[in-house]
């Protein structure tokens, strides 16, 4: 029911908006949240209760208390209470069998409290052990919160921005706009958060002004995440400044919980804001000065209040709230009975200190005050305004529980009073205990409205001094936040060559590979394209390669001592093959190193090693301090691998520089001009076959593509490069080696050069020259042509022995050919070694070298 | 962690933009034994106090530095270039592997 026209009220009454509550259709105001038109709408059970399914309404209509979660077009657990008004809204009850009002599970508070008392599940539903996967079902649709609608999907969307701000002040209030006003005097930068929907409209000179958005935590360094809804702000900040004020706490009695009691600040909220009258008959029970107020309020509203309870003044012998269906009747005091339909009670305001606690603020009882306020303030943070305790009135001293029926301290996770004593009972003797026993303070408010009265009624008990007893630990996020803001929208960069565009056209199958997008084939027949490789003339895009120029006097210096191989003997022109250890000895990446010049190096690194690679070349020669230049040029320069039987042909067709045999032999690098491109062309050979990796300036890279593509060459793809190099037997690093691998055991034994004075690996692998291996990576042919997965066991003597890192089927080899790790007594070529595939055991025979052209003829040709 | 990193060239800066390699450890010369390699390759001080330690602002200027870290606070004392060190007989080569 709406009052009269209130001076400062927030609804547009010339423009009706309509909703759908529980199945009811509801019509209420612009301006209104889905709340106060539901409860205009004379609607007061708004959910079911936690644990025992009891009725609940509104209670502070501030968007901190529990009771009023539903679900709103399929989004569980919005507060509708502050959740703003929307035309077609569909407003449902969770936690409900049946509906709002009448509710089957409710049986649980009838008859389930001698059988629920705290700590029950943990105790009752232990044994038999088997049993509890259907407890498990059972307990999670009877207790709990909203249900996420798991067709809804990805139906939000969520990003994550990252700002700055000289001076952020969390809170709106009197105090945290005058703090922001004040900042804002002394220069740009200031910033505002305010979780009320209408400080959006908010206009302070030389503030940002947030709303509605909710500061999360405070972290170290500055660091506020700011949760506006679908956007979550990382802020930097130099100043913070905590506003938050101060929460009303509810009042611990009998039937506190009931429908119809509420707290002041609720009561006033429906009055001045919404223009709703919360009740017929109100009785007031405060505090302190702040909860005697509103009686005055409710008055001018046309709203009888017929008792005003100051329990500053009074001890009644018994207090206690009764009522009929879950809703208000009559408040008992003493031997009087008083009718009523509205319990405003409240026990007086505590700071909300949670954000300052997170910081590091220590937090203290005040005496005085009755109530924990913080100190101690870490550097960068300020408090202003009453969450420091400034303005607040002394309250009650004690709580006032006294009286038959439950009690609730805790309304989220519906704790009573006996809950607690009967914890304090068994022996939960501290705070922090008792907290996870009961799960006090750890329900949807984060203990806003229960963690005051819960430490009260602690100190009554063990007959202790609050202070003495202290505050539990303040952890973050300060207010609910949905999963998804945390999670942000993914975004990874999909890392993209210059010819992309080429291979989709071709109908590539596109797939990830390390940070780049790469074809797997052109179409289903990658053997087609080893074929063509092996037979005539193929294309591959390798500019996913990492590419580093090293330069400079120590840049062979620097290259000798990162590498075990030589490099210093190498005349320009020249490539040789390096594997990069760690001084761990093991294989961290590999590539090839082209000397360009007597102090110039082109190195290139395998495709996902490029970052880690270029890092590392930093690194060592920061330490050093070589005069050297390192610069990572994978984006700039496109790299294609033109190969086959046919590739110097086709090549002495795009350049008039001569790359016959004589002229360009294996392993030189020329820097030619290939269809007028200035190029770095490496004859080298992954794929065993004649071939050159022509490296040129990425933008050219479709034009290079398409006349190689018009020479006759057929675009191959990731997985017949994998078929190609496995039947040379190359080794991918990271695929067929791991972190432990070694140059030795790896069956590269030839390439450290020991005599070298000091390079990176040196030491260690001095050591493993010394010592015999544990296991070997060897080839291996299938005696059968079944296909082993990569992965796959090598099985000894019924036992596993070894592992399977790469297997293909191989048209030119005949065979299924592969790569694994077997004992070292199991490396000889020939060994018979068995394979399990599918659960059978498969036979497979140990080769050393090459499976296809062992001489390696056709790419050294 | 969340805290700012002061970069030699890029002054206080989110620490997320840093990557870390791990505290400063001493190379040995030459010929260590197999205790003395292990002890460098794998083991670390990993102290709860102040720490010396490699930094590179990689998402930044790219510049690899050294810090002075209380691990406690995250309070970093002390940023600087590292001094060359041309390797050689006895030098007291410092770096840390990370792998």
């Amino acid at each position: 029911m709406r009052l009269e026209p209130q001076q400062r009220e927030r609804i547009d009454r010339s423009r009706p908006v309509s909703f759908t509550f529980a199945g009811w259709k509801v019509t209420g105001f612009e301006g209104d949240t889905l709340g106060s038109a539901a409860f205009a709408a004379d609607k007061r059970v708004f959910s079911r209760s936690f644990k025992y399914h009891r009725p609940r309404g509104l209670l502070c209509c501030s968007g901190h208390c529990p009771n009023c979660l539903m679900t709103v077009d399929g989004v569980p657990n919005v507060r509708v209470c502050t959740e703003p008004i929307r035309e077609g809204a569909v407003v449902r009850g969770q936690n409900v069998r049946w509906s709002l009002d009448l509710d089957f599970m409710s049986v649980t508070d009838k008859i389930g409290a001698p059988f629920t008392p705290v700590g029950f599940y943990y105790r009752t539903f232990i044994r038999p052990r088997r049993l509890w996967p259907l407890y498990e079902k059972f307990l999670r649709s009877a207790a709990g919160l909203g249900k996420l609608d798991e067709r809804a999907g990805h139906s939000r969307r969520y990003d994550v921005e990252h700002r700055r701000a000289r001076v952020l002040v969390v809170g709106g209030g009197q105090a945290g706009r005058a703090a922001a006003l004040a900042a804002a005097t002394t220069g740009p930068g200031v910033v505002l958060v305010d979780e009320d929907a209408r400080h959006g409209g908010l206009r302070l000179k030389g503030v940002e002004v947030l709303a509605p958005a909710r500061a999360l935590g405070i972290w170290e360094g500055g660091l506020v995440p700011v949760d506006a809804g679908t956007l979550l702000y990382r802020f930097r900040v130099e100043r913070i400044i905590v506003a938050t004020g101060a929460t009303e706490q509810p009042l611990v009695f009998p039937g506190n919980d009931l429908v119809g009691v509420m707290l002041p600040d609720g009561a006033r909220r429906l009055v001045r804001d919404y223009s709703v009258k919360p009740g017929n008959r109100a009785v007031v029970l405060a505090s302190d000065d702040a909860g005697l107020e509103i009686a005055d309020d409710l008055r001018e509203a046309g709203i009888a209040v017929p008792r005003v309870l100051d329990l500053r003044d009074i001890r009644p012998r018994e207090l206690a709230a009764q009522g009929r269906k879950g809703r208000v009747r009559r408040l008992v005091v003493d031997d009087e009975s008083i009718d009523c339909d509205l319990l405003v009670a409240s026990a007086g305001s505590q700071p909300a200190y949670s954000l300052l606690a997170q910081a590091g603020a220590r937090i203290e009882f005040d005496p005085e005050l009755g109530v924990f306020v913080p100190t101690e303030l870490p550097p960068g943070v300020e408090a202003v305004g009453s969450v420091t305790g400034e303005g607040l009135g002394k309250v009650a001293p004690e709580p006032a529980y006294r009286g038959g029926g439950k009690c609730f301290v805790c309304v989220c996770e519906d704790v009573t009073t006996k809950d607690m004593k009967r914890a304090i009972a068994e022996g939960f003797d501290s705070i922090e205990l008792a907290k996870r026993y009961t799960t006090t303070t750890m329900g949807p408010c984060q203990g806003k409205l229960c963690h005051l009265s819960s430490i009260r009624l602690y100190a009554q008990e063990n007959r202790m001094y609050e202070s003495a007893i202290g505050t539990t630990t303040a952890r973050p996020p300060w207010a609910p936040v949905e999963l998804g803001l945390l999670a942000g929208r993914e975004l990874t960069p999909a890392r993209l060559t210059s010819i992309h565009w080429r291979h989709v056209e071709a109908g590539a199958t596109i797939q990830w590979a390390g940070p780049w997008k790469r074809p797997y084939a052109y179409g289903d027949k990658p053997d087609d394209e080893v074929r063509a490789v092996h037979e005539s003339l193929g294309v591959i895009d390798v500019s996913t390669l990492g590419k580093l120029v090293v330069e400079g006097p120590d840049a062979v210096a620097l290259l000798e001592r990162l590498y075990p191989n030589r490099f210093g003997d190498m005349k320009p022109g020249r490539i040789r093959y390096g594997v990069l250890t760690s001084d761990g000895g093991r294989i961290m990446d590999d590539g090839t190193i082209a000397r360009l010049a007597d102090d110039l190096y082109y190195v290139t690194t395998t495709s996902t090693g490029a970052d880690a690679v270029t890092a590392w070349f930093e690194w060592w020669n920061a330490v050093w301090g070589y005069e050297a230049e390192i610069v990572n040029v994978t984006g700039a320069i496109a790299a294609l691998n033109l190969a086959g039987p046919r590739s110097r042909d086709a090549l002495q067709r795009l350049t008039e520089a001569d790359v016959s045999a004589e002229e360009f032999k294996y392993l030189d690098a020329q820097e030619i001009e290939v269809a007028g491109i200035p190029t770095l062309a490496l004859r080298i050979g992954f794929v065993g076959e004649l071939g050159y990796e022509l490296h040129f300036p990425s933008p050219a890279g479709e034009f290079l593509w398409d006349r190689l593509v018009a020479e006759g060459a057929r675009p191959f793809g990731l997985e017949p490069q994998r078929v190609l190099r496995l039947e040379k037997g190359h080794v991918i690093v990271g695929q067929d080696t791991d972190s432990e691998s070694n140059l030795y055991s790896s069956g590269m034994s030839w390439l450290p050069k020991l005599d070298k004075d000091d390079f990176v690996g040196k030491f260690a692998l001095e050591h493993f020259a010394r010592r015999e291996e544990k296991e070997r990576l060897v080839g291996f042919t299938m005696e059968d042509d079944y296909l082993p997965a990569e992965g796959a066991q090598v099985v000894i003597e019924g036992r596993p022995a070894g592992r399977v890192t790469s297997a293909r089927r191989s048209e030119a080899a005949g065979a299924v050919i592969g790569l694994a790790w077997v004992p070292a007594d199991r490396a000889e070529s020939g060994t018979r070694v068995e394979i399990r595939i599918d659960r059978l055991l498969r036979g497979a025979r140990v080769m050393h070298g090459a499976f296809f052209d062992a001489a390696g003829e056709r790419m050294r040709g | 962690m969340s805290f700012l990193l002061p970069c030699p060239f890029c002054g206080r800066r989110p620490v997320d933009e840093f990557t870390c390699f791990g505290e400063v450890t001493k190379r040995p010369a030459s010929s260590p034994t197999l205790r003395e390699l292990t002890d460098y390759v794998y083991f670390r001080d990993n102290a709860a106090g102040v720490q010396r330690e490699w930094w590179q602002h990689r998402a930044g200027c790219g510049e690899w530095f050294l810090a002075e870290r209380d691990t406690r606070t995250n309070e970093v004392l002390e940023v600087k270039l590292p001094e060359p060190q041309r390797p050689g007989p006895g030098s007291d080569l410092v770096g840390s592997d990370p792998r």
